[in-house]
């Protein structure tokens, strides 16, 4: 047998198997988590965390590779050697988007790594859209996946929501309070057998709004930091040291795009790639319905959002891209791709000047879309403070801090002009 | 009232006192990371300033940032204070650039401000300046001096720290003046601020210089306006250089609504230095006392019988290790009992060093010690060979084998942690079976330790005992030691104590060698006998480190630090026979060194040559990527270099001229010239084409397609220093790959040429080769022409055209390029675009089949004569002298036949991978290695361009794909450094390797 090949979660491991998943939004993959039970699977978030995890993940992973892959990596093998799992009745669960980025290649690297540490008979499942890797024992249903995007999009609620409330409220933890009271509340829903109606999910976001905009906070003015960057640094707070805190600390306001932004990113990066290169001639029409989709589920939050309160929605996808074209080709589509330069064009639109770009050191897509539009974008933009912060196993917390306060420093100022 | 500014940068604190209208006191000072002390006995010597006063109060500074937090006194960010103080002082200026200890920033105040500091990677100015003076043996204040009186600047990597001192240690030991070398480093300093923090923008205007090392170095200074081209009035030097962030604090402390009273003040710093340290710990090195006994007492029982020469007659050896940083002699008798040894620091000039030893050598052998045999082995070889008439020249990894099978027979793993470099030597069947050398990027290990013990007051010896008595060292990381020094930064900032200090470092060391260097996941890895050599292992604390991350002991010879000198006597033993040739001691006291420099005429290279020519009659040329100029100038050319026929295969595809591109840029004073470039045959419109990155391999087909439809191509020709020079002040990102960095020279190259269209597409997919998964180019291959669009301003005067492209489908390609083509360009019918495309194809397969054909025949005739082959795998770009370095014609006078990856990774099948084998490069790199496997007489190379995200992942591969078939695994990394001295010993070690793999198996 090839010594390649990889383990198959097979049907009869869906019985009696353990399926771990990554932090990355801890939010979203808890309800993510407790959805796949509906679908007789036994899953669980990860929660570990710490200098264990990079540790682990530098030991397992090489070092020039980017920093996600050494914590993911890092994550699941530090929980394989806790002790705490039966480790041959345990499958990891990982998304591959597939892409000319090395990100793509993260489940191999994890395969290799587990081998590396004995663990080569453990099946790593891969989650994606696209039909990379085929597995007996987990496929997903239109149901399943439209449990997902319900997952997705109440994350996204929360997050926006509680990042606009968390940096202005009067009493230190109410935004945080209410948001794991209604992640406990939607992890129960979808982790429940009960059919979900669009118009009961969509009663559910409007309470959610409501609930939030009961929160009592103060009148004063902060200064909004726009985050955009890799997904996995922009999201993770294992990553990106807690970014989001460290800012609301400091007194400003975090303000970042959400995942069903880059959902969207990527069923429209295929539509345009039938349009440049004629690819995906059939499956183009799969992801226009997807898309449509996506696209009217954001426009019925915005839609509640702008009714039930005075909360910043977020901002039609529609709009992302054509912003996105005032800068680059559409056609750049590897890792973060044009969504990264629009989500900064989005911020400065809004009034957000000040932007934090995280991306882990070396990060090849980076370079082009980050650090690469960063000239004319302050061009174009005068008056508007951008910063690249590098993140990786060894970066100094305080080289990262020290550039963030110039950036508040700055802001204070009200800009540069 | 008064204002205090306090300033406390990562190696010096500032304070500034002022009241509404004077400076009233000022003081700088080093705090050799006793942040918190440091800045409560500021204060408290300035107590006649502050006792009666009422004080406002404002902390600056990377290592203030904690002591203000945990004193409640308010906090204001360095390049905010200075730019506030530039604003109140000099608000004409243009451009402010302060170099600190270890940021460098930048600021521009006209016209949209922006301000910059350097990225993490960047390393250090201020102490990268000092670290480099320690390298040279001199005084920062020396090493200034110096500079003014340099005759030849050479060019240094400037990216980063470790790569500069990479460049600067083989120019030390090939006896480039010190001089030379210091000024060298200040334009790499000067390069640093231009690429790394300008990135794009122009330094122009009035341009105000602060910091520390701008404030004491007039070197630097000269360099910077020189380079800038500052006359006196737009380049300012204010005397506050020094005091710039202090004094901007006071401006904020002004403002502050706080009011101390000078015991208030102390009272609040003095509180903070008591609070506990927050940061991240470790196991302290030893449990317990007897932990530690056991310790000392099994490794003081390794050792070697020392005779004394002055009691002994008869033949005796020479070994020679002239390294990076230390020189060591050992003279050895019939029994390889010692009789005499050396070791110290080569003090800039190992020649003299080497010298002195040699006199003491020859005196005291006197009669009664007949030296039969001398071999010399390092960095310094053959320098050192040619100075002294040395017998014999002994690649360093063999002379360390040789050495530690002496101790430990059964020996299967040898770790070298020297000043510079790792080696780790695997040794199976009592043969060297593998080498690895650390990359350029993960070096300087052992110097740096020594180095940030003088920086904070410490010898090394001292400051690795303190280490041993730390309770918890401080958690490092295992980057390269820039990261290092940013990590101990923030570890100076919580109050870490000295010993923590220096333990962390040991492990970090020590975690760099295993998990980056070595790449193991578990000790058993390594081998069951192991044995830890290098100066770096006489530190106690690393070798504890080192057996603790390990989990097992390890024999550490007590001559630990000359185990390569040791070796060398061994070899010289072995090979010497009744007399040595070395220099008498008469030849040595007459000796005479000089060391010119001039420029290699050999070929189109240009090489920096140092020429030392010693009074011995022995000659010495260094600088050199090849053997030519020894030839009189004329190419060796053995006609077995496939690097150099695809060179010249691709030259003939029609280049921007030398002349062409020089003229121009003499003439570009701002008019359109509007004539043709040079030798122009007709009336044609010129498409330029930039040949980098993905364009080297497509250039035959773009050639086609364009001159098919009745255009002249010309190509921006092959990458040297100066296209990287010219371009280098709008790269956006400082840690992209070399070859994107080279990019913007060739535009600017095609532009001065100037060319009517510059033509650069965007592909994500590359040519379906049906080896892989997919085809995708790597982002930046992908993409690096929109980079160029929108950070390149020169592209304003020309048409630029970068569309996004697919070649799979030439139909689609027709339309997509008759879309995107400007208008005056365009104009064909579509029959007409087809041909043209066809035509493109045709021409991109004979040029491949033609290079295959090349490689076959050199295989064929290599293997007539027996000769070495060597895969040379990179990616296509490879094959550019500046981006390659003159590897391939390294490896062709080392006696290999070399081929490229792509000749023969079309003889394997499409292999199955680990990992997602999805772009086309990539696949060509498994394949080749694939092929190679099958191959006796052939052994790849891997060249890895630093930064490369996606080699991360295909080195390896590649290396699994070779060691399963048992096949040796090389890797090359290259950046902008220029020094083959590295490469040289790796290649040679190879060639040991293969030589002693041989042997075994006869």
């Amino acid at each position: 047998m090839d010594e390649n090949s990889r383990v198959e979660f097979t049907k009869e491991m869906k019985k009696e198997y353990k399926i771990l998943i990554p932090t990355m939004l801890p939010r979203h993959l808890k309800m993510i988590a407790s959805l796949l039970n509906v679908y007789g699977y036994d899953a669980e978030l990860l929660e570990n965390t710490g200098k264990e995890v990079i540790d682990t993940g530098l030991k397992y992973v090489h070092n020039d590779t980017c920093y996600p892959a050494t914590l993911v990596v890092g994550q699941f093998i530090s929980a394989l050697n806790s002790g705490k799992y039966d480790v041959h009745k345990t499958a990891l669960l990982f998304t591959q988007t597939g892409g000319g980025c090395r990100a793509s290649n993260y489940i191999s690297l994890l395969r290799k790594a587990l081998k590396k540490a004995g663990y080569g008979y453990i099946p790593v499942i891969s989650l994606n859209f696209i039909g990379l890797e085929k597995n007996s024992g987990f496929k997903l249903s239109i149901p399943m996946i439209r449990r997902m995007l319900y997952a997705v999009i109440y994350g996204d609620i929360l997050m926006l929501l509680t990042n606009q409330v968390k940096s202005r409220e009067i009493h230190q933890g109410d935004a945080e309070r209410l948001a794991d009271e209604w992640t406990v509340r939607l992890v129960d829903r979808l982790g429940n057998k009960k059919s979900l109606s669009y118009g009961a999910i969509k009663k559910t976001f409007r309470a959610i709004v409501r609930d939030f905009d009961k929160i009592p906070v103060t009148r004063e003015k902060k200064v909004k930091v726009g985050i955009v960057g890799e997904i996995y640094v922009k999201f993770s707070p294992m990553a990106n040291r807690f970014l989001e805190n460290y800012l609301i600390n400091e007194g400003a306001e975090p303000v970042m795009a959400g995942l069903l932004d880059f959902a969207l990113y990527y069923v429209y990066g295929r539509m345009v790639e039938y349009d440049m290169y004629r690819i995906h001639k059939w499956s183009r029409f799969l992801f226009r319905i997807a898309y449509k989709v996506f696209a009217s589920k954001q426009a019925d939050i915005i839609k509640i959002i702008k009714e039930e309160s005075s909360f910043d929605a977020p901002t039609p996808f529609a709009e992302t891209v054509e912003l996105a074209k005032q800068y680059i080709n559409l056609g750049v589509k590897m890792g973060e791709g044009w969504l990264l330069v629009a989500e900064m064009a989005e911020h400065i639109k809004r009034g957000t000047n000040n932007i934090i770009c995280t991306q882990p050191f070396g990060c090849l897509p980076n370079h082009i879309v980050g650090k690469g539009v960063m000239k004319i974008m302050k061009e174009r933009n005068p008056g508007v403070n951008l910063i690249a912060i590098d993140y990786d196993a060894s970066a100094s917390e305080i080289n990262q801090q020290n550039r963030i306060k110039l950036l508040l420093a700055n802001a204070a100022q009200g800009g540069n002009q | 009232m008064v204002y205090l500014g306090v300033d406390i940068g990562s190696t010096t604190a500032k304070l500034v006192i002022r009241n509404d209208s004077e400076i009233l006191y000022q003081k700088y000072e080093r705090h050799f990371s006793q942040v918190r002390h440091k800045t409560l006995s500021l204060i408290k010597e300035a107590e006649p300033f502050l006792r009666d006063e009422k004080i406002k109060i404002a902390i600056s500074g990377s290592a203030g940032m904690g002591v203000a937090e945990s004193a409640g006194i308010d906090f204001v960010q360095e390049v905010y204070s200075t730019y506030a103080l530039v604003k109140d002082k000099e608000p004409d200026t243009d451009v402010v650039i302060e170099l600190g200890g270890e940021d460098a920033k930048i600021i521009f105040l006209q016209g949209g401000i922006d301000e910059r500091m350097n990225g993490t990677c960047a390393g250090g100015t201020g102490a990268f300046i000092d670290q480099m003076a320690t390298l040279l043996d001199v005084t920062p204040d020396e090493l200034d001096e110096l500079s003014l009186k340099c005759e030849k600047v050479y060019p240094i990597a400037s990216r980063c720290g470790v790569f500069a001192k990479t460049d600067i240690q083989p120019m030390i030991n090939q006896g480039v003046s010190k001089s030379d070398i210091a000024a060298s480093i200040y334009k790499a300093v000067v390069n640093q601020t231009i690429a790394g923090l300008a990135q794009g923008r122009k330094i122009k205007g009035k341009v105000m210089f602060l910091g520390g090392p701008l404030y004491y170095n007039k070197g630097l200074r000269k360099s910077f306006t020189e380079t800038l081209k500052l006359d006196e009035e737009h380049a300012v030097f204010p005397e506050y250089a020094l005091y710039s962030v202090a004094l901007g604090a006071t401006i904020f402390a002004s403002k502050q609504e706080k009011v101390y009273s000078f015991g208030k003040l102390v009272e609040a710093i003095e509180n903070t230095i008591s609070e506990k340290s927050t940061v991240a710990s470790m196991a302290p090195l030893f449990a317990d006392e007897e932990e530690q006994k056991e310790f000392f007492d099994r490794h003081a029982a390794e050792t070697i019988a020392v005779k004394d020469p002055a009691s002994y007659s008869g033949n005796a050896y020479l070994g020679i290790d002239c390294g990076s940083t230390t020189t060591k002699l050992v003279l050895i008798n019939d029994q390889k009992e010692i009789l005499w040894s050396f070791y110290d620091s080569n003090k800039g000039n190992p020649v003299d060093v080497v010298r002195n030893c040699l006199k003491e050598v020859r005196a005291i052998a006197s009669d009664r010690i007949r030296i039969c045999g001398s071999a010399v082995t390092g960095y310094g070889e053959e320098l050192i060979k040619n100075a002294f008439r040395v017998d014999f020249g002994i690649v360093e990894t063999m002379a360390h084998f040789m050495a530690a099978a002496h101790f430990e027979k059964d020996v299967d793993f040898i770790l070298d942690i020297g000043g510079q470099d790792i080696k780790c030597i695997r040794i199976k069947n009592n043969a060297v079976d593998n080498i690895m050398l650390n990359e350029a990027c993960s070096s300087g290990c052992g110097s740096f330790i020594e180095t940030f013990a003088k920086s904070m007051g410490y010898t090394a010896p001292d400051f690795a005992k303190l280490g041993i008595k730390g309770n918890a060292p401080v958690d490092l990381g295992s980057r390269c030691t820039v990261f290092m020094n940013s990590s101990i930064k923030q570890a100076q900032k919580d109050g870490v104590s000295v010993e923590n200090i220096s333990a962390g470092i040991s492990v970090s060391v020590v975690k760099n060698a295993i998990y980056k260097v070595i790449r193991a996941n578990s000790p058993t890895e390594l081998g069951e006998h192991i044995v830890v050599q290098g100066g770096t292992f006489l530190n106690d604390a690393v070798l504890r480190a080192f057996e603790k991350e390990i989990g097992h002991n390890v024999v550490r010879p007590a001559i630990a630090g000359i185990m390569g000198a040791y070796g060398a006597a061994i070899y010289a033993m072995k090979n010497g026979s009744e007399e040595s040739g070395m220099l008498s001691a008469d030849e040595l006291d007459s000796f005479t060194h000089k060391s010119t420099s001039m420029q290699c005429k050999g070929c189109t290279n240009h090489c920096s040559l140092t020429v030392n020519t010693f009074s011995g009659g022995g000659k010495f040329i260094s600088g050199n990527k090849c053997e030519r100029m020894k030839t009189g100038g004329k190419a060796a050319d053995t006609g077995m270099n496939l690097y150099e026929y695809k060179r010249r295969k691709l030259s003939e595809l029609g280049f921007v001229t030398d002349e062409d591109y020089i003229n121009r840029k003499r003439n570009s004073s701002g008019q359109e010239d509007g004539s043709p470039v040079s030798n122009k045959t007709d009336e044609r419109k010129v498409i330029g084409i930039p040949l980098q990155l993905g364009l080297y391999d497509l250039a035959p087909l773009w050639h086609g397609i364009f001159t098919e439809l009745g255009f002249e191509v010309r190509f921006s020709g092959f990458s040297n220093k100066n296209v990287y020079l010219d371009g280098q002040d709008s790269i956006p990102s400082d840690t992209i790959c070399y070859p994107a960095k080279l990019m913007h020279g060739h535009i600017e190259r095609l532009i001065a040429a100037g060319v009517d269209m510059i033509f650069a597409p965007c592909l994500t997919y590359n040519v379906n080769e049906h080896k892989g998964d997919n085809h995708y180019n790597c982002p930046v291959v992908a993409y690096y022409p929109e980079v160029i669009k929108d950070n390149m301003e020169c592209l304003e005067n020309v048409k630029y055209v970068s569309p996004f492209l697919d070649l799979r489908d030439e139909a689609e390609l027709a339309r997509e390029l008759k879309k995107h083509l400007p208008e005056s360009f365009t104009g064909f019918t579509k029959a007409q675009y087809k041909r043209a495309i066809a035509k493109g194809f045709e021409n991109y397969r004979a040029f491949r089949d033609d290079i295959r054909r090349e490689a076959a025949r050199i295989i064929e005739t290599a293997r007539k004569d027996g000769r070495r082959i060597m895969v040379l795998a990179g990616r296509p770009y490879h094959v550019d002298p500046e981006i390659n370095h003159g590897i391939d014609l390294l490896a062709e006078s080392l006696g290999f036949a070399v081929i490229t990856e792509e000749s023969v990774a079309y003889l394997s099948e499409k292999i199955s991978t680990a990992v997602l084998n999805q772009w086309t490069y990539h696949s060509r790199l498994y394949c080749a290695a694939n092929y190679v496997t099958g191959q006796s007489d052939m052994e790849l190379v891997q060249l890895v361009s630093f930064g490369c995200g996606i080699d991360a992942i295909t080195t390896d591969e590649v290396r699994s794909i070779l060691e399963r078939k048992d096949e040796i695994y090389t890797q090359i990394r290259i950046d902008d450094i220029n020094n083959l001295s590295a490469v040289n010993i790796r290649l040679r070690s190879l060639l040991g390797a293969l030589e002693m793999r041989e042997k075994t198996n006869d």
